[in-house]
């Protein structure tokens, strides 16, 4: 389905929280904001849902930690059970002090990288996939607000010429 | 302008007197006899006793008759004078924890609050009052622990068995080390570093104080620029004051990172007190800026030094566990043997309850939450210092019972008083600190 929609440049990022923040208050619903580096607040700003990816890393480190455990128990204890120092291994939980700078790499390792896949996936960025920013500069020092156009064309632009955008642009968008 | 409320006040003193009726207590259940001191542990702890018995028992199968009789005699008696000593310190050791514990709770403020005047932190200007409350409490703190230790020296306790010349006499290794732990030498370490600690607290107070009242910022740059130095001061008094103070007790045994360990304690302690303090006054209706990022930003500090005290703490028994040298292991086997509950407790409390309580990021603004946590890791800390001290003072005659408790109510009261009275000299927001238009408007 083909919409209207409304392309608001900003060049500083006070300049775009603040105009985020009107656009909220006069009620229009902001569709994206591309930013070319992180804008601390705009997330609260624009009223997006808190991020759920902290609970997804805990699990993850659960998962590794649970990983490492079963993994030296079965390397360290039930395959191979070496002497080591005066330290026989024959039970994990004596052996234990040994295997925690593991069982904590593990957990971290499993952690990052499975939030920044999971980070990937959710933001559907892979290998090859064509950039979705409606304009380059957004990838140098502008930033883009998007908004949808309802029949309020003319209302928007006023709005958005008084919040301080540098540049309007209407463009017809397909949404995925 | 804060007033000290009277019903904290009345308090504090309920808690200093019965405090001092547990510590008084103390000395006068302690033994003066050898008889008394083995009566108190065959009362008890008959295990104890039992094991001895059957010791003494097979000793003669194994021995000519005459030689193990004056053999098991004079163990027997150099073991029951040890008792004697040991059930002596209880009261000292117990009163030297507590004593220590709370010092060391106002000294990490201390550090914590230079890293911020070093740093100039733009967040935590608003919390510098309460800081500098807690840091009062350094000039009495340090002179009582100053004064434990003094008495020490005088041979009133045997909390330091490299101060008894008997000890050192029979000792290669106390010899060898006689040049730097020795009396005289211990309390003019001991003298400077509180000298150093306390000077720097007053002179940052004033100039802090100054500084409301100034028309430039010559008073703030002076404070940023002598608490860079007090740090480097800082970090190298409270490595030699943790070996001395703490690590001596066990003049045999040493550990490399044992300052960081105990920097980690006093620090993580400190920042917890921080937040409990500016909890308890917000709730009162002062600091009417600090905002709920504040808590936020120290609840983080909680959290991460909390973290931090445990690789230290793990850091330390891994390399000695795995190596397993007689002379360092001997540090880990008696604490397990005679005090596994207080030393794995610990671990829990230190560890696993700030993690697992202060992991998510929404729990760390819930004000009760914060507090819950705090009572948790400063207990844990207090059950640090008491694993550091007691194995090597009294033994597996330990137990928290009056001495201790009374210790701990007595300095806790003492703490309360002193910090809200020093809260009370002062406006709790600084007026004219250059970065306070930032602090107000902290937002996480």
């Amino acid at each position: 389905m083909a919409s209207k929609v409304i392309h608001a440049f900003y060049d500083d990022d006070d300049v775009l929280m603040l105009a985020v923040k009107k656009v909220k208050a006069a009620k229009h619903h902001i569709d994206e904001v591309y930013c070319p580096f992180p804008v601390h607040g705009l997330d609260k700003a624009m009223g997006l849902a808190p991020t759920r990816i902290a609970i997804t890393s805990f699990m993850y480190g659960c998962v590794g930690l649970a990983v490492s455990i079963l993994m030296m128990n079965y390397i360290m204890i039930e395959d191979w059970p070496q002497d080591i120092g005066g330290k026989p291994s024959f039970s994990y939980i004596e052996n234990m002090p040994a295997f925690v700078p593991i069982m904590f790499e593990l957990t971290v390792f499993f952690a990052a990288h499975l939030m920044v896949i999971t980070f990937y996936l959710r933001s559907r960025l892979w290998p090859f996939k064509e950039a979705e920013n409606p304009d380059v500069r957004t990838t140098d020092d502008h930033f883009l607000m998007e908004i949808e156009i309802h029949d309020n064309e003319q209302e928007l632009k006023d709005l958005l010429m008084e919040t301080g955008a540098v540049e309007i642009n209407v463009s017809e968008k397909n949404s995925h | 302008m804060y007033t000290f409320s009277n019903r904290l006040k009345i308090a504090s003193i309920i808690l200093m007197i019965v405090g001092a009726l547990g510590i008084i207590g103390g000395f006068v259940m302690a033994p003066g006899t050898i008889a008394e001191a083995k009566a108190m542990v065959a009362s008890h702890d008959g295990g104890h006793g039992d094991a001895h018995e059957t010791e003494a028992a097979q000793a003669p199968k194994e021995n000519d008759h005459a030689v193990a009789d004056t053999h098991g005699e004079e163990h027997d008696s150099s073991h029951d004078q040890h008792l004697l000593d040991q059930l002596k310190n209880r009261p000292w050791a117990a009163l030297y924890v507590a004593a220590f514990f709370f010092m060391m709770i106002s000294l990490g403020v201390l550090a914590f609050y230079a890293i911020q005047r070093a740093a100039q932190a733009g967040w935590s200007p608003l919390l510098f009052r309460v800081m500098e409350g807690i840091t009062s409490y350094l000039v009495p703190g340090g002179i009582i622990v100053f004064v434990i230790l003094l008495l020490s020296v005088l041979h009133m306790n045997h909390l330091f068995i490299w101060m008894d010349a008997d000890v050192v006499a029979d000792d290669a290794l106390l010899q060898g080390k006689s040049g730097y732990l020795n009396p005289t030498f211990f309390l003019i370490r001991a003298a400077i570093f509180l000298a150093g600690w306390i000077g720097y607290r007053e002179y940052s107070r004033k100039l802090s104080l100054a500084q409301d009242e100034s028309d430039d910022n010559s008073n703030f740059k002076l404070n940023f620029r002598i608490s860079a130095g007090f740090l480097v001061f800082y970090l190298i008094s409270e490595s030699i004051m943790s070996w001395d103070w703490i690590m001596s007790v066990e003049p045999h045994w040493f550990s490399t990172l044992f300052g960081w360990y105990i920097f980690a304690s006093m620090f993580v302690s400190g920042i917890t007190v921080i937040a409990m303090v500016t909890i308890y006054l917000k709730s009162k209706g002062h600091l009417p800026d600090v905002n709920n990022s504040h808590i936020h930003d120290l609840a983080k500090f909680m959290f991460g030094i909390s973290i931090f005290w445990t690789y230290l703490w793990f850091s330390q028994f891994m390399l000695i566990w795995y190596s397993n040298i007689p002379e360092e292991v001997t540090y880990y086997i008696t604490r397990i043997a005679d005090y596994r509950l207080p030393f794995f407790g610990m671990v829990a409390m230190n560890f696993l309850f700030p993690v697992l309580l202060l992991m998510n990021s929404d729990y760390k603004r819930i004000n009760w939450f914060v507090i819950l946590t705090g009572i948790v890791i400063l207990a844990g800390h207090y059950m640090d210092i008491f694993n550091a001290i007691m194995p090597s003072t009294v033994g597996k005659n330990w137990y928290i019972g009056i001495p201790e408790i009374g210790s701990v109510l007595f300095f806790a009261g003492l703490f309360i008083f002193w910090i809200f009275r020093a809260l009370s000299t002062a406006p709790l927001q600084p007026k004219r600190n250059p970065f306070i238009e930032e602090s107000r408007h902290f937002h996480y």
